[in-house]
């Protein structure tokens, strides 16, 4: 019994968890397909076509990956803001992450070898003074101490 | 910078602005069949089974071999496929006889859409969909609405990217009508 509630409890709170689609958060990820702009700021008919078929599908209680996927069934792929992850598209995928490794490599190279680099040498020793000028310093310094 | 970091970071640079390249020339529309179409060459015509707007199955041009075909590229949001709509619709009553026919192919939209425009416009022509645009940037279609006239043989004769004119279906569609399969 204990684990049928448990269950039910687990259940209730995924199907809580999906959060309500709304137009906003959906037409910022969806191009109109005729001006190629993102769909909130479009005034073309299609775009107003595509808000309209957004708010029916909300309407029929749809969750946000639902509708993006009955856009792509009717308006073809291109209906995404988001490029596919294939053919050339691929590419805003993957040039993205070759620079990142690229960069972290290169900070990986550079940091290896400031570590390795030898300590700076240390400064050198001043000259002995001469004898003289020795002597005439204590006394200098002794005249001070009084 | 030190000649060891010097290539590689050149041929990547390169790399990227070779790819940019590429990604602008291909967005763009070909238009290697105006190119062709321009220098007198008839192309053929892509062929490819399309989903039937309000009907099962599939139909493509290669069930119409032997009739000239007037092929239309529309949307329902598209205003100047909308004013085309009874000129195309009176053409293909005219040519059926002669042996034509008009395809439509309602692009980018879902199908209750394309119905609802057929059914208030009064289209008898069939119509097929392209809701991805596959099918259609092969004709290298960029905007609605364009239409292709298709021979008896299957070849694309001559093209108008944008609305068709009563003059253009005179010049165009009447001599291909003229022609033997």
């Amino acid at each position: 019994m204990r684990v049928l509630l448990a269950l039910v409890l687990v259940l209730g709170l995924t199907a809580a968890a999906e959060p309500q689609a709304s137009l906003p958060d959906i037409e910022d990820e969806v191009m109109c397909v005729e001006c190629r702009t993102a769909l909130n700021v479009s005034t073309s008919p299609v775009a107003d076509q595509e808000r309209s078929f957004i708010r029916e599908k909300i309407a029929q209680g749809l969750t946000k990956q639902e509708i993006k996927d009955a856009l792509v069934d009717a308006y073809g792929p291109d209906v995404l803001a988001t490029p596919e992850a294939k053919g050339f598209d691929l590419s805003a995928w993957l040039i993205p992450g070759a620079l990142v490794a690229v960069f972290a490599a290169g900070v990986a190279l550079l940091a290896r070898r400031w570590r390795r680099a030898p300590a700076a040498d240390p400064a050198p020793e001043a000259p002995e003074l001469d004898p003289a000028d020795a002597r005439r310093l204590d006394a200098d310094l002794a005249a001070f101490d009084r | 910078m030190r000649p060891r970091l010097y290539w590689p970071i050149t041929l990547a640079a390169a790399a990227l602005v070779a790819l940019l390249t590429y990604g602008v020339a291909s967005v763009g529309p070909d238009t290697s069949l105006d190119e062709s179409l321009r220098d007198g060459k008839r192309v053929e015509a892509p062929v490819k089974d399309l989903p039937r707007l309000g009907g099962e199955g599939t139909a493509s041009l290669a069930d119409h071999k032997g009739e000239v075909v007037v092929l239309n590229v529309w949307a329902s949001w598209c205003g100047p496929c909308e004013a085309e709509m009874p000129l195309l619709q009176r053409t293909h009553e005219r040519i059926t006889k002669q042996g034509g026919m008009v395809l439509g192919i309602d692009a980018q939209e879902p199908a209750e859409r394309g119905l609802k425009f057929v059914d208030e416009k009064g289209i008898t022509f069939p119509n097929v969909r392209d809701n991805d645009r596959e099918y259609i940037r092969k004709f290298g279609v960029s905007a609605y609405p364009e239409t292709f006239l298709i021979d008896r043989t299957g070849k694309i004769a001559a093209l108008t990217r944008g609305p068709i004119t009563q003059e253009w279906l005179d010049e165009e569609l009447a001599p291909l009508l003229e022609e033997k399969a």
